[in-house]
C-alpha cells in the first residue's frame, strides 16, 4: 500500500515538474547574413611555380572567388580580411577560436594549396567558431588550370553544409548576347560561368538565336535559330562542341526545353495559325502532340519528376498558366489573378513555378506553388521576363530591359538574379547586352 | 632505485603536447570540364570576323557545316496532309514574320491591362488582414504561455528579444517545411548555459533532415552568442530549466 502511495506521489510530482518547464517560442531572428571569415588559402612553399595561374597568389584568388560567391547569395557576409587575427597556415591547423569570435565571425574557412607534378591539390576546412569545432574537411585534386572550378566547388560544399541545400556555384549560364540598335539587333549565343567569368561566344551573330535551354541532366543545350526565316531547333554539346539540327519543322516553333531526364524536347509548334504543345524524342525523333486546343498554347515546362507540364494558354480569353499531366490529360488552370501570365518554369525542387506577369504595362517576376496558390511577386520593372532556375531552386535569373538614355531613348538588356525570398536582387555583369538566360545543372555532382 | 630513476626522467614530467586535431579529409578528383573545346576556335573566328567585317555579313549561320545541310523534316503525328498544305503555311507571312522577331511571349496589345485594379487592392487588403490575424494569434499564445510558466510577460519578452538579436535565421531553409527545433537549457543563476539539449536530436543525423540540422545548429549558435541570457533576478527554481522553441516559418515566408 505504501508503494502505491509512493508511485502516485512520484507521478504527481513528475507531472508537476513537466508543467513547470518554461517554454518560450522564438519565431523571429535577424535577417543579417551569417558573418563568415574566409581566410586566404595557404600556398605550400614547396609548390611548383606556374606563371600562367600565378601560383603564389592562388590561395588568395581562390578565397576571393569563394567570398564573391558567398556575398552574391545574400545569405553570408564575408568579413574584411584586415581584421583577421591568425596567419592562414596556422589557422588551417587549429584556429584560435576565441580570437576569431572577437571579430564577430561565426564560421571560418581555411585551406591549403599544393601544386606538384602538374597536379593541383586544394584542401579546405570549415569551422564552427561558436562551438569551437570543425564542420567539414575536404580535399580536391585536379589540373592547375581548373583552379576557378575548385573555388566554386568549395563554395558549393560549404553552402550545402551551412544551408542544408545544394549549392549552385559550379554552374554555367547560357544566354543570348545582344548588340546593335533594336531594329537591327545582332544576337549571338554566349556562355559564361555563373559568376560572369569565362565568357565564350558560341555563334557569330549572323542569324537570330533564341531561347537557349540547358539539359538538366547534362551539358547539352537546345536553342532555336532562324535561317532564311525558318526556325530550326538545334542541339549543342557544350563539352564537345558538336552541334546538330534536330528539327526543321514545317511552321513556327517556340521555346524548346528538355524533359527532366534529358531524353525529350518539349516545345510549342504553330500550325494553321494555332499553336499546340509537342514533344520530340531526341533519339528516335518521334514527335507527339500533347495539347489539342484551338487556343495558343506555349512555353511548356516539365515538373522535375516528369509527371506534369505547366504551360501558358489563352484558352480562357487571357493568357494564363495551366498544369496538365505529361500525356496532356487533366488540364487545370492555376492562375486566376488579374493581368497576364507567361513563361512558367517549374522549379528543380518541384515546389514552385516561376512566371512572368504583366499588369498595367508593368512586368513582374514571381513564384507560386504548383497548384497556383501562394503567388509572390518578387520583382517589378518596365520590362523583364524569361526566368530560369538555379539548379537548387533557390535563385532565379532573368533579363530586364531598361531605358538607357536620359530622355528615355535607347535601351539596355541585362541579366539579373533574385532569390525566392525576393531579398537579394543582383545585376549580373556581362560583356554585352544579354537576354534569355538559362542556368545549367551542377557540373560536379 | 630503478623506479626512481625512471620517474625522474624528463619526459615523465613534460606536459602533453597540444596536437592539432586529426580530421579525416575526403579526397575528391575533379575532371577537367572547364575548358570548352571549341570556344577558342570560336574566339579566333570572331577575331577574324572583326577584321573582315564586310565579308562576314554574307557569311553563314551559327552551326557551321551541319547547319548548311538540309535536315530531314520531322514527321508530325498528324502528318496526313500533303506537302501542299505545308507550303501554304510557309508562305503565310502574317503568321510567321511577327513571331520570328518576337522574343517576348506577351503580345504588345496585351501588355496594357487595365482591368480589375479595385479587385487587386481588395485582394491585397485581404492578404494583409489574414497576416495580421495570424500574427495576433501568435501573440495571444505567447501571452498564455507566459502566464502558464511563471515568467512575467516582460521577462519573457526580454529573453525573446535578446535571442532575436543573436539568431541569424538561415534564409535558405524551405519556408513550407514544418521546421521546429526544441532546445532544453539548464541555466546558472547568472544566465550562462550549463547544458543545452536538442529534444529531437535524433533528427540531426537522419538522412533527409539536412534543413533540420542547419536550423538546430543556427539555434545553438544563437544561444552561445547570446549567453549569459537575460534571466530574472529572482525565481531561479522556476527558470533554471527552460525550453526554447525555434520556429522560423513565419520569417521565411516573408
Amino acid at each position: 500500500m505504501k508503494k502505491i502511495y509512493l508511485i502516485i506521489l512520484l507521478t504527481f510530482f513528475k507531472i508537476n515538474l513537466v508543467h513547470s518547464l518554461i517554454e518560450v517560442d522564438i519565431t523571429r531572428g535577424n535577417l543579417d547574413p551569417l558573418p563568415v571569415a574566409v581566410s586566404p588559402l595557404h600556398v605550400d612553399p614547396q609548390s611548383d611555380i606556374i606563371n600562367e595561374i600565378k601560383t603564389k597568389e592562388l590561395g588568395e584568388n581562390i578565397s576571393a572567388i569563394v567570398e564573391k560567391n558567398f556575398k552574391s547569395t545574400g545569405l553570408f557576409n564575408p568579413l574584411q580580411k584586415d581584421s583577421f587575427v591568425q596567419k592562414p597556415d596556422i589557422a588551417h591547423l587549429k584556429p584560435r577560436f576565441e580570437d576569431w569570435r572577437l571579430i564577430k565571425a561565426q564560421a571560418l574557412i581555411t585551406g591549403k594549396v599544393l601544386i606538384k607534378d602538374n597536379k593541383l591539390k586544394v584542401e579546405f576546412r570549415l569551422w564552427d567558431l561558436t562551438a569551437s569545432k570543425e564542420m567539414l574537411a575536404l580535399a580536391f585534386t585536379t589540373t592547375p588550370t581548373n583552379w576557378r572550378r575548385v573555388a566554386h566547388i568549395i563554395s558549393d560544399k560549404i553552402y550545402e553544409r551551412l544551408t542544408g541545400e545544394k549549392g549552385y556555384f559550379d554552374t554555367r549560364i547560357i544566354y543570348v548576347s545582344e548588340s546593335g540598335p533594336k531594329d537591327k539587333r545582332i544576337k549571338k549565343l554566349a556562355i559564361m560561368d555563373q559568376d560572369g567569368a569565362n565568357t565564350k561566344y558560341l555563334t557569330l551573330g549572323n542569324e537570330l538565336v533564341l531561347t537557349p535551354r540547358f539539359n538538366p541532366a547534362n551539358q547539352l543545350v537546345t536553342y532555336l535559330s532562324y535561317f532564311r526565316n525558318l526556325p530550326r531547333v538545334y542541339l549543342l554539346d557544350i563539352e564537345t562542341g558538336v552541334q546538330e539540327v534536330v528539327g526543321n519543322f514545317p511552321g513556327m516553333t517556340f521555346a524548346p526545353r528538355f524533359s527532366p531526364d534529358g531524353k525529350k524536347i518539349i516545345m510549342s509548334f504553330a500550325k494553321d495559325g494555332n499553336s499546340d504543345i509537342y514533344t520530340m524524342d531526341i533519339e528516335s525523333r518521334l514527335v507527339e502532340k500533347i495539347t489539342e486546343h484551338s487556343s495558343i498554347d506555349t512555353s511548356p515546362s516539365y515538373s522535375p519528376d516528369g509527371k506534369y507540364i505547366c504551360f501558358n494558354s489563352d484558352r480562357s480569353g487571357l493568357q494564363q498558366i495551366y498544369v496538365m499531366k505529361s500525356d496532356g490529360s487533366d488540364v487545370k488552370r492555376i492562375t486566376f489573378g488579374d493581368g497576364l501570365y507567361g513563361t512558367p518554369v517549374w522549379s528543380p525542387r518541384g515546389d514552385l513555378i516561376a512566371f512572368t506577369k504583366v499588369r498595367k504595362g508593368r512586368f513582374y517576376i514571381g513564384v507560386m506553388r504548383a497548384d497556383g496558390s501562394g503567388e509572390r511577386l518578387l520583382t517589378e520593372n518596365y520590362y523583364q521576363e524569361a526566368p530560369s532556375w538555379s539548379p537548387n531552386g533557390r535563385v532565379l535569373i532573368f533579363y530586364r530591359e531598361t531605358k538607357s538614355g536620359p530622355k528615355g531613348e535607347g535601351f539596355t538588356a541585362k541579366l539579373w538574379s533574385i532569390d525566392i525570398t525576393g531579398y537579394n536582387e543582383r545585376k549580373i555583369t556581362t560583356e554585352t547586352d544579354a537576354s534569355d538566360p538559362s542556368w545549367s545543372s551542377l557540373l560536379s555532382k | 632505485m630503478i623506479l626512481l630513476t625512471v620517474l625522474s626522467l624528463p619526459f615523465m614530467v613534460r606536459e602533453p603536447v597540444d596536437l592539432p586535431p586529426i580530421v579525416s579529409v575526403e579526397l575528391i578528383r575533379i575532371s577537367d570540364k572547364t575548358n570548352i573545346p571549341f570556344a577558342p576556335k570560336a574566339r579566333k573566328v570572331i577575331e577574324e570576323v572583326k577584321k573582315e567585317e564586310k565579308r562576314v555579313v554574307s557569311e553563314q549561320a551559327p552551326p557551321s557545316a551541319k547547319a548548311k545541310e538540309k535536315p530531314d523534316r520531322i514527321p508530325m503525328p498528324d502528318d496526313k496532309k500533303e506537302k501542299k498544305d505545308l507550303v501554304k503555311k510557309k508562305q503565310n507571312p502574317q503568321e510567321i514574320k511577327p513571331q520570328i522577331r518576337q522574343s517576348s511571349e506577351f503580345e504588345k496589345k496585351e501588355i496594357i491591362d487595365t482591368n480589375q485594379i479595385a479587385a487587386l487592392i481588395d485582394k491585397a487588403k485581404e492578404e494583409k488582414a489574414v497576416q495580421e490575424k495570424t500574427s495576433n494569434k501568435l501573440t495571444q499564445s505567447s501571452v498564455k504561455n507566459s502566464f502558464a510558466t511563471g515568467l512575467t510577460l516582460s521577462e519573457e519578452d526580454a529573453l525573446r528579444a535578446q535571442i532575436f538579436g543573436c539568431w541569424s535565421v538561415p534564409l535558405g531553409l524551405p519556408y513550407d517545411d514544418n521546421l521546429l527545433v526544441r532546445i532544453k537549457l539548464q541555466l546558472k543563476k547568472d544566465g550562462t548555459i550549463m547544458k543545452s539539449e536538442i529534444l529531437d536530436h535524433e533528427r540531426m543525423n537522419k538522412p533527409g533532415q539536412k534543413f533540420y540540422k542547419v536550423l538546430a545548429e543556427s539555434a545553438l549558435r544563437a544561444l552561445r552568442i547570446c549567453q549569459p541570457l537575460k534571466v530574472p533576478l529572482t525565481g531561479f527554481e522556476k527558470w533554471k530549466e527552460i525550453q526554447l522553441n525555434f520556429n522560423p516559418t513565419e520569417m521565411l515566408k516573408g
